[in-house]
């Protein structure tokens, strides 16, 4: 494979590059979408009711028991969602900073789509028996990367917030900027002790990389079950990350009206929906990899899939459907939780997580040095 | 004067300030109804069950002979509080022997569904029980005047109802015998 992309003239490996980055947003809007579908559809059975089921489309929809059964699922509604956002009228308040105010929703979903770039989802097993990592971009620093550019999309939010000039997006803008200070050292130091386990001593290869810590859960143990703290940590201050109920400071409809998306509508309102899905989407997919083993089948169990094209696609769907399994626990944590105040988020962030997470680190970090020592 | 109890309260323990039993069993709690039986009603395909004496539409009724039981008293459009109905008396033609004893009947009725508020007033004003609020509550047009319900779609609506009195039959079997009054 190396040899082959060496092969090629630079131009080439420019259009295949971008033909899989086009084919991974296709695959993560087209999960984003979804999710807003499934969102909808699991409070609708969580509340006894059905959920969308009345969007058709004219030729699927007309065939036999499968046209009915899909319309029953609502298989086609976030088309219908996408639509309507498209053809709503494009309404701009007066007081709104211009500039600004049409920024904020690129700048919402723009860290959301540029993770993707470093998140590997599989691998591929050449015939000379190598093995590589189906990712856009294979960076040594992976996690590091995706912690500072995700970390990056609070600003689209702020700018809403703030652009607005108006008071409730302004609170929903305050809110989302503390949440997220409070939260991102959480989860940067609950992600240390990840680091420590996976780096042996002496090994060149990165231990930020993802790649090396999905690799070193094949055959052993998951790293949420090695480090179960860790991950409530990291799972916490992912959903304060993503602004995800019960952590939806910004939003919060209840006493902020629409919070820091009160002024927008449209389409520019449709690109912060998205961009938080998607947020939920690459969030799930990081969760995925880092504690739950990637595309590896079970803790202590080697693949059980063959070494090669087959193995590949059953490895990619088997981390898929865990994605998918947190993506519900996502919504599914959305609609038994409520809100937690304000006030409650920080004193949680601040006294409760930071503490746990120094102990945590502190902990692994005795037990790490012990097992190093003791194996030399 | 009731007794005021004050329980003291039980420090919580550590799982307990954790909250995350609390939550699991709120996670078990919804994920339990998932699986229970939905309460939607698919509407225009499932209609809702209509409970006897609902107020639907407003409707004229004929008696069980197919005759127009109206006749136009105009007790209802007076009665009416928003003025949604409006009656043209007319006279019952002499000739019509199934209508003897009937002096007058509406040339025209119109309902505008647009001011009825479904107060049932009508039904309750009508001496001649000719007005009813029946099970019909859907109703829908693309004009005002499509919305404003004239006599033949009232008749169509309405129906025929039991009657239990025959007051025109009676009151002609009582002129036959001699007792009119």
């Amino acid at each position: 494979m190396i040899e082959f992309m060496q092969s090629l003239e630079i131009w080439q490996i420019l259009a295949i590059k971008i033909v899989f980055a086009l084919m991974m947003i296709g695959a993560v809007m087209t999960m984003a979408g979804y999710s807003v579908l499934a969102e909808r559809k699991v409070s609708a059975l969580m509340q006894g009711r059905l959920g969308p089921n009345r969007t058709v489309l004219p030729i699927i929809g007309s065939v036999p028991i499968i046209g009915p059964f899909l319309q029953g699922l609502g298989i086609f509604q976030p088309l219908a969602d996408g639509l309507k956002f498209l053809f709503k009228e494009e309404i701009v308040p007066g007081h709104v900073n211009k500039i600004y105010y049409y920024l904020a929703p690129i700048i919402a979903l723009v860290p959301a789509l540029t993770t993707m770039t470093v998140l590997p989802f599989g691998e591929f097993f050449t015939g000379a028996g190598e093995t590589i990592p189906l990712m856009l971009a294979d960076l040594d620093v992976g996690i590091l990367f995706i912690l500072a550019v995700s970390s990056l999309g609070v600003y689209g939010i702020v700018l809403a917030g703030w652009s607005s000039n108006s008071k409730y997006p302004f609170l929903g803008g305050i809110r989302s900027s503390a949440q997220m200070i409070s939260y991102e050292l959480a989860m940067g130091l609950s992600l240390l002790p990840i680091f420590l386990w996976v780096s042996k001593p002496g090994v060149e290869v990165s231990a930020l990389s993802l790649v090396e810590i999905v690799n070193s859960q094949h055959q052993a143990n998951w790293l949420l079950l090695v480090q179960p703290v860790s991950a409530l940590i990291f799972l916490i201050a992912l959903f304060a990350e993503t602004n995800r109920l019960p952590f939806d400071m910004p939003e919060s409809e209840t006493d902020l009206v629409g919070g820091f998306h009160t002024e927008y509508g449209s389409f520019k309102f449709g690109i912060f929906f998205v961009a938080e899905y998607a947020h939920i989407v690459i969030g799930s997919a990081i969760f995925t990899i880092i504690f739950l083993g990637g595309w590896h089948f079970l803790p202590w169990m080697s693949d059980p899939w063959p070494a090669n094209w087959v193995g590949t696609i059953l490895g990619v769907g088997w981390f898929l459907t865990k994605t998918v399994g947190l993506i519900f626990f996502f919504i599914w944590i959305r609609w038994t939780l409520p809100r937690f105040r304000y006030d409650q988020v920080m004193d949680l962030g601040w006294t409760k997580l930071l503490p746990l997470a120094l102990a945590n680190l502190l902990f692994y970090i005795v037990l790490v040095t012990w097992l190093d020592q003791s194996a030399l | 004067m009731a007794k005021t109890v004050v329980l003291e309260r039980k420090p919580l323990s550590l799982s307990e300030r954790t909250y995350l039993p609390q939550i699991a069993t709120g996670l078990k709690t919804t994920f339990s109804n998932m699986f229970k039986p939905k309460v939607t009603l698919q509407y225009p395909e499932e209609k809702p069950v209509i409970p006897q004496n609902y107020r639907g539409i407003p409707t004229l009724v004929k008696d069980p002979n197919g005759r127009e039981k109206c006749v136009s008293c105009q007790l209802c459009e007076f009665v009416c509080p928003p003025k949604a109905i409006r009656i043209t008396p007319g006279e019952v033609p002499e000739e019509d022997l199934d209508r003897e004893h009937v002096e007058k009947a509406p040339q025209e009725f119109e309902i505008n569904m647009l001011r009825c508020i479904y107060c049932g007033y009508c039904q309750e004003v009508c001496p001649e029980e000719a007005i009813f609020l029946q099970q019909e509550y859907s109703s829908s047009g693309y004009s005002r005047e499509e919305l404003i319900n004239k006599k033949d779609k009232l008749y169509e609506l309405g129906g025929v109802l039991p009657d239990k009195h025959y007051k025109w039959d009676k009151k002609k079997k009582a002129e036959l015998e001699g007792n009119s009054h």
